[in-house]
């Protein structure tokens, strides 16, 4: 899961004109850049917030869908969700060791995390309350993860790029099984279509948001974009995420809750798309900014499992010290 | 005896939904994103097996029973774990010492379902013996690091070990059903397991520095549906969707 990466990325940098302009000849020479690669401090700044985010985003991810572990409705779902979890979990594990390689500490990452220093993405910041939430933020959230990754599969940082190819093979399953859950309850009881038009009701406009702010509102974008830490804008993202998945909403029998949504013509360039209705821009930033509903609640639920495993952690540590003393007073 | 065949079944099968039950209960809330990954990694092996068990003892049955069936629509009374794991996850070190209790016992248990006369059952020891391997070997690795760890570490597995241990007698007792399939050949005697698990454990106990637990009053009654009272609630949680929903499909 990946979203907002890039709100108050901080892309400026002091290097002088000539190591800058060999930089930027390497980047639009699409060569990759590795960790030992001289880089300006700026590049570095950026990957290391966007990618420590990617990785909270990936940790915080767990618990929305861990909510619904111990009640999964059946035992095939119920191992399939464990496992999804467990695939977050393990995408939170590659990405923060990429962002090791720019010389921050997995540490350091998740005590910015848990300070409020560092974001992640807010849409885990929204409760899920049915089984239905499940399937459409499988379907929804991963979807639009996907549609924010393919291209850093192509990022500039060789890294991030590798990790992510990985990664979206992972999204791209999970958003299947999210479809099929929606689909299985769209051919189920009258309660159960409810249930998962409740669902696409509550995640539409969240997913959305997703992409970040409009292409006007987003700072730090054009920095991004020529470094190829970005490949797209939030926009054309939206949109490419907006014209694959109303058709999928329709196949299912579910109504986009969007009651502005027209097919337009001239978008895309004359190749036509849906025009979606105003995006609820406060919603977005209250909640970015910690006033959703569960913002408080995620974040300590974070920080107890890390206070609460300090003593196991300090066990760990003080176990290896006692093992390497033994060994060397064996030799 | 394809009656007691099938509530032998039912007691394998409760074991591990109910063990995996708890351990998925850790995930996202591990001490470390290691254990955040490797505890639903055995959660899943046990859940495997448990889907396993459970369809295998509904074909015997014949009453069309599936799997779901038989892990959401039985109350507590009907559930036939051991009391040992749905014992609630306590600290890290209490979850670590019941998965080695656990797996210390089926690791013996399916070697030995290998000469099932039952093919399905040997096809799930097949598969389930090098899992729980590696759930001794992982478990085994964590108490010996609690136990010879640092003075809380050390303290608090101590407590796990006089909390548990009382739990581990009833994993060799056989049921009245269980006696009749371990004598018509087709489940593991459950009293032959316990010189290996004794081994497995002292080893695990030395290395940890965790002296062997006085006498204690052992418990037992899960085989006859007599349990704690965590159960209740793990089941009302895990059935209540499930239960909402009369014959719906998932």
């Amino acid at each position: 899961m990946y979203s907002q990466g890039l709100i108050g990325a901080d892309g400026r940098t002091e290097e002088d004109a000539a190591f800058l302009a060999a930089f930027q000849a390497r980047i639009d020479a699409e060569e990759k850049i590795e960790p030992k690669d001289a880089m300006p401090e700026g590049y570095r700044r950026t990957l290391v917030r966007q990618i420590g985010q990617h990785a909270h985003s990936e940790i915080v991810g767990m618990l929305p869908e861990g909510n619904w572990i111990t009640r999964a409705p059946s035992l095939r779902r119920k191992a399939a969700l464990l496992a999804k979890v467990q695939d977050e979990g393990g995408h939170g594990l590659y990405l923060y060791s990429a962002a090791e390689t720019l010389g921050v500490s997995r540490e350091q990452m998740t005590e910015e995390l848990l300070s409020g220093k560092a974001k992640y993405s807010s849409i885990f910041n929204y409760p899920t309350l049915s089984w239905a939430d499940i399937g459409i933020i499988g379907w929804l959230v991963d979807g639009a993860a996907i549609m924010n990754q393919i291209p850093l599969c192509r990022c500039s940082f060789g890294p991030y790029a590798r990790a992510m190819i990985r990664v979206c093979k992972e999204e791209s399953f999970h958003q299947r099984q999210g479809y099929e859950i929606v689909m299985t309850l769209m051919r189920g009881t009258e309660a159960q279509k409810a249930m998962a038009q409740d669902a696409l009701d509550r995640w539409w406009w969240p997913a959305l948001m997703m992409f970040g702010p409009h292409d006007s509102e987003s700072a730090h974008s054009e920095q991004s974009m020529a470094w190829k830490i970005k490949r797209f804008s939030n926009d054309a993202l939206r949109q490419k995420f907006i014209d694959a998945t109303v058709p999928q909403a329709e196949f299912l029998g579910l109504k986009v809750p969007d009651p502005d949504m027209v097919w337009d013509a001239g978008l895309n360039d004359g190749q036509g798309g849906y025009r979606h209705g105003p995006i609820d821009w406060d919603e977005f930033w209250r909640v970015v900014k910690g006033g959703g509903v569960m913002n408080r609640d995620r974040i300590r639920a974070r920080r107890k499992a890390w206070e609460d495993g300090a003593w196991v952690r300090e066990a760990a540590r003080a176990h290896a010290l006692k093992r390497a003393a033994r060994k060397v007073a064996a030799e | 005896m394809s009656e007691a065949f099938v509530t032998a079944l039912l007691e394998l099968a409760d074991d591990h939904l109910v063990l995996g039950h708890r351990l998925s209960e850790w995930c996202g809330h591990a001490p470390m994103l290691e254990e955040d990954l490797a505890l639903p990694n055995m959660a899943l092996d046990l859940i495997g097996a448990a889907r396993g068990l459970y369809a295998r003892a509904g074909e015997i049955e014949g009453k069309g029973r599936d799997e779901d069936d038989l892990a959401y629509l039985r109350g507590e009374r009907a559930y036939l774990n051991c009391l040992l794991v749905e014992r609630e996850n306590g600290d890290f070190a209490q979850t670590m010492l019941r998965q080695l209790y656990f797996a210390a016992f089926m690791e013996p248990y399916w070697r030995a379902a290998a000469s099932s006369d039952d093919p399905v059952l040997r096809g799930i020891a097949a598969k389930a013996v090098k899992e729980v391997a590696y759930h001794i070997r992982h478990a085994g690795e964590w108490v010996v690091r609690m136990g010879d760890g640092t003075g809380e570490s050390a303290r608090r597995m101590a407590e796990a070990v006089e909390e548990l241990h009382r739990f581990t007698d009833e994993l060799f007792f056989s049921s009245p059903a269980a006696e009749a399939a371990e004598a018509a050949g087709l489940l593991p005697v459950r009293a032959e397991t316990r010189g290996a698990w004794e081994a497995t454990i002292r080893t695990v106990f030395a290395e940890a520095r965790l002296g062997w637990p006085a006498q204690v009053w052992a418990q037992q009654g899960g085989r006859a549906g007599a349990h704690g009272e965590a159960l209740g609630h793990l089941l009302a949680e895990m059935q209540s969707l499930h239960r909402a929903h009369p014959g719906a499909a998932w």
